[in-house]
């Protein structure tokens, strides 16, 4: 885990200060909602449906125990007692009063946490794998590098100003959890004659326009990462479109210029921005890599898993939520917040308290947060397994669904959010209590559904596998399908069905189409995705509309 | 013909407590839909706009929303407005979790 420095300490308690002043100054009527608009959302604070809604920042998605616990005692003395987790790997409080921000946001700061950079067109939390330091097929933990791009990108005086939001993620993984190819700078570790460095992937990004993202150098020295990546955001920032907030993002500047336009800029500014940096950043990277503290790995216990997979409780949740981790006597543990019927990415106070508790206890007090909005323990011992497992079983954490259909990813969407246009998260209950209903997942294996609440992607419905998006047709809740995403290192946009479903026909539709895939496939081992590619849209298309419906669409 | 004006109400959402908020013919903020201001025309429309407006010491985000009679008061046309005028659907939290307290 890395321990934030004095100047990260004096830097937020700064801003704090200054933040608390303006808010006071807001409620005094000193400051009008135009002037102050822009200040709390550079503090993460929005407005949204119903209330205020803060965002909290947990950079590249990695805890512990400490500010785990800061985040339920937010939950629990300022809000209604959960929080909820995003596909940005924050956390978002969905019942602040602006009066008790200030003390929010100082309370995160005790833990060096904060919301800064959460909004606004300036670069936002970087996102990485959330098996990061803990994967078995990690060439570098590539939290060193995140920490790396937080320092640089926080408070950037270049880039509080970009033409657009903009987003970076980074994996030290060949295989790619980190969606890198739908950001604005996806970056993907690999190495060329045994030494390490990145794969640099610019201009990807889902919303209103779906682009998978586009190498711009196969492959950057990891000692170059900085320097290159200003040379992007400088071009980014002179080049990128401030007359249409729609045509705004780095996917459009790449595609109008061509990326080797681009690329002729961005290697021109690195030259500069190389010569600049004059070996600081090296420098920095040794200070992060010294303030990262390496768990210390216990050998042994590991036949104490075997022994425990006589209960098949136990079993199907190994089966589904155990992952490879570097060290043989060690599993990654990840957490599902998908319990059938719930809210995707909610946690209450306690339910955060006990991840504390046992990340404390049996994982080297580490946790990471998902981008499909589930918790991870990276490392824990299989000997300790059964108890994390009977723990997290009494608290409602046991659910063995990851990777698996009711393992959904949805936005607030119109619950909550301002900009939505149809909900998300009774769609995603409702389907996954259908499919808990059904008794079906186990049989129908790895399968994503992502739903989003409007055409700006939060649920990355078009990586789905089967991805839903909830519109506004003539004042009526309607759900569009997409199918054949892929949100891994082979990326794939998906491909819309056909036209959408009502609010009540959509999870009808979804169990037609796992059923289709079970009726289609080759046999056990060919998934939802590997079916839907040799097929293609036919069968999934008949399924949802019947025969006829197909032959007038033709 | 000019298009007929769909009868609306001013909507806000509340500076502090960020609650969303409707505008009374006597000039009060109410959480409740049914007592707000029916205005079915359109000049009056915009002065009742223009009064919330210069409340930015109380209010945020002021604009018209669409409604229609009902035997309570005012009634949201568009579904957003009526998740506005109930809260979120997946819990009782918000204006659900106070009216349940009132019973």
């Amino acid at each position: 885990m890395y321990r934030y420095d004095e100047f990260d300490t004096a830097f937020l308690a700064e801003r704090n200060a200054q933040f608390r002043a303006q808010v006071e100054r807001r409620i005094d009527g000193s400051l009008t909602e135009d002037e102050f608009k822009p200040l709390r959302l550079m503090n993460g604070l929005y407005l949204q449906l119903h209330a205020y809604m803060l965002r909290v920042a947990i950079p590249y998605g990695s805890l512990d125990s400490a500010k785990m616990r800061v985040l339920a005692t937010l939950a629990e003395r300022w809000d209604e007692g959960y929080g909820h987790f995003t596909t940005r790997q924050n956390i978002q409080y969905n019942w602040p009063k602006l009066r008790d921000v200030p003390d929010m946001l100082d309370a995160l700061a005790t833990v060096g946490m904060h919301a800064i950079q959460t909004s606004g067109n300036t670069i936002r939390n970087v996102t990485s794998d959330h098996f990061a330091g803990a994967a078995a097929d990690e060439i570098a933990d590539p939290r060193t590098y995140a920490e790396l791009i937080r320092q640089w990108s926080t408070d950037h005086p270049e880039f509080q100003f970009l033409p657009r939001k903009f987003k970076i993620a980074i994996t030290g993984s060949p295989n790619d959890r980190a969606v890198t190819r739908a950001h604005d700078i996806g970056l993907r570790m690999v190495e060329q004659d045994g030494a390490p460095g990145f794969e640099v992937i610019v201009g990807g990004g889902l919303g209103r326009t779906p682009v998978v993202g586009k190498v711009i150098r196969e492959f950057l020295p990891e000692g170059d990462l900085l320097p290159y990546l200003e040379a992007i955001v400088h071009v980014y920032n002179r080049y990128g479109r401030r007359d249409n907030k729609y045509k705004a993002r780095i996917k459009i500047t790449v595609n109008e210029n061509g990326l080797e336009k681009i690329r002729e800029e961005v290697e021109a500014a690195f030259a500069q921005a190389r010569a600049d940096f004059d070996g600081v950043d090296a420098g920095i990277i040794a200070r992060i890599n010294e303030r990262f503290t390496q768990p210390d790995f216990v050998s042994g216990g590991a036949d104490a898993l075997d022994a425990a997979r006589v209960d098949p409780v136990f079993r199907a949740w190994a089966d589904t939520n155990l992952a490879e981790h570097r060290h043989p006597d060690y599993a990654i543990v990840t957490v599902s917040l998908k319990a059938h019927g719930e809210t995707p990415g909610d946690a209450t106070a306690e339910q955060m308290r006990l991840l504390a508790d046992l990340a404390e206890r049996y994982g080297h007090d580490e946790l990471r947060i998902s981008h499909q909005q589930n918790v991870i323990l990276p490392h824990v011992r299989k000997a300790d397994l059964a108890v994390v497992h009977a723990e997290l079983k009494r608290a409602g954490l046991a659910t063995a669904n990851v990777g698996l259909a009711s393992d959904i990813i949805a936005c607030p969407g119109m619950d909550y959010c301002a900009l939505a246009t149809a909900r998300s998260i009774p769609v995603a209950t409702q389907l996954a209590e259908r499919i808990d209903t059904l008794r079906i997942e186990h049989e129908v294996g790895p399968l994503q559904i992502k739903i989003s609440g409007c055409i700006n992607a939060c649920g990355h419905h078009h990586v789905g596998h089967i991805g839903i998006l909830g519109l506004d047709r003539a004042g009526v809740e309607n759900y569009q399908i997409t199918l054949g995403g892929d949100a891994t290192e082979t990326a794939e946009i998906g491909t819309r069905a056909g036209p959408g479903f009502a609010y009540d026909e959509i999870v009808p539709a979804v169990e037609r189409l796992m059923l289709a895939y079970l009726e289609y496939r080759e046999d056990a081992s060919e998934t939802f995705l590997e079916t839907y590619r040799r097929l293609g849209a036919a069968p999934f298309k008949e399924a949802l509309y019947g025969p006829e419906k197909r032959k007038d669409a033709a | 013909m000019p298009r007929p004006f769909t009868p609306k109400v001013v909507t806000a959402n509340d500076l502090l407590e960020g609650d969303v908020v409707y505008l009374t013919a006597d000039d009060r903020w109410s959480r409740q839909h049914h007592e707000a201001e029916l205005i079915d025309d359109e000049a009056h429309a915009a002065i009742r706009l223009l009064d919330a407006e210069r409340q930015q010491d109380t209010v945020v985000g002021a604009y018209l929303a669409d409604a229609k009679a009902g035997p309570n008061g005012p009634e949201p046309v568009h579904f957003r407005e009526t998740f506005r005028s109930r809260g979120p659907s997946n819990y009782a939290h918000g204006k659900q979790a106070v009216a349940a307290q009132h019973q």
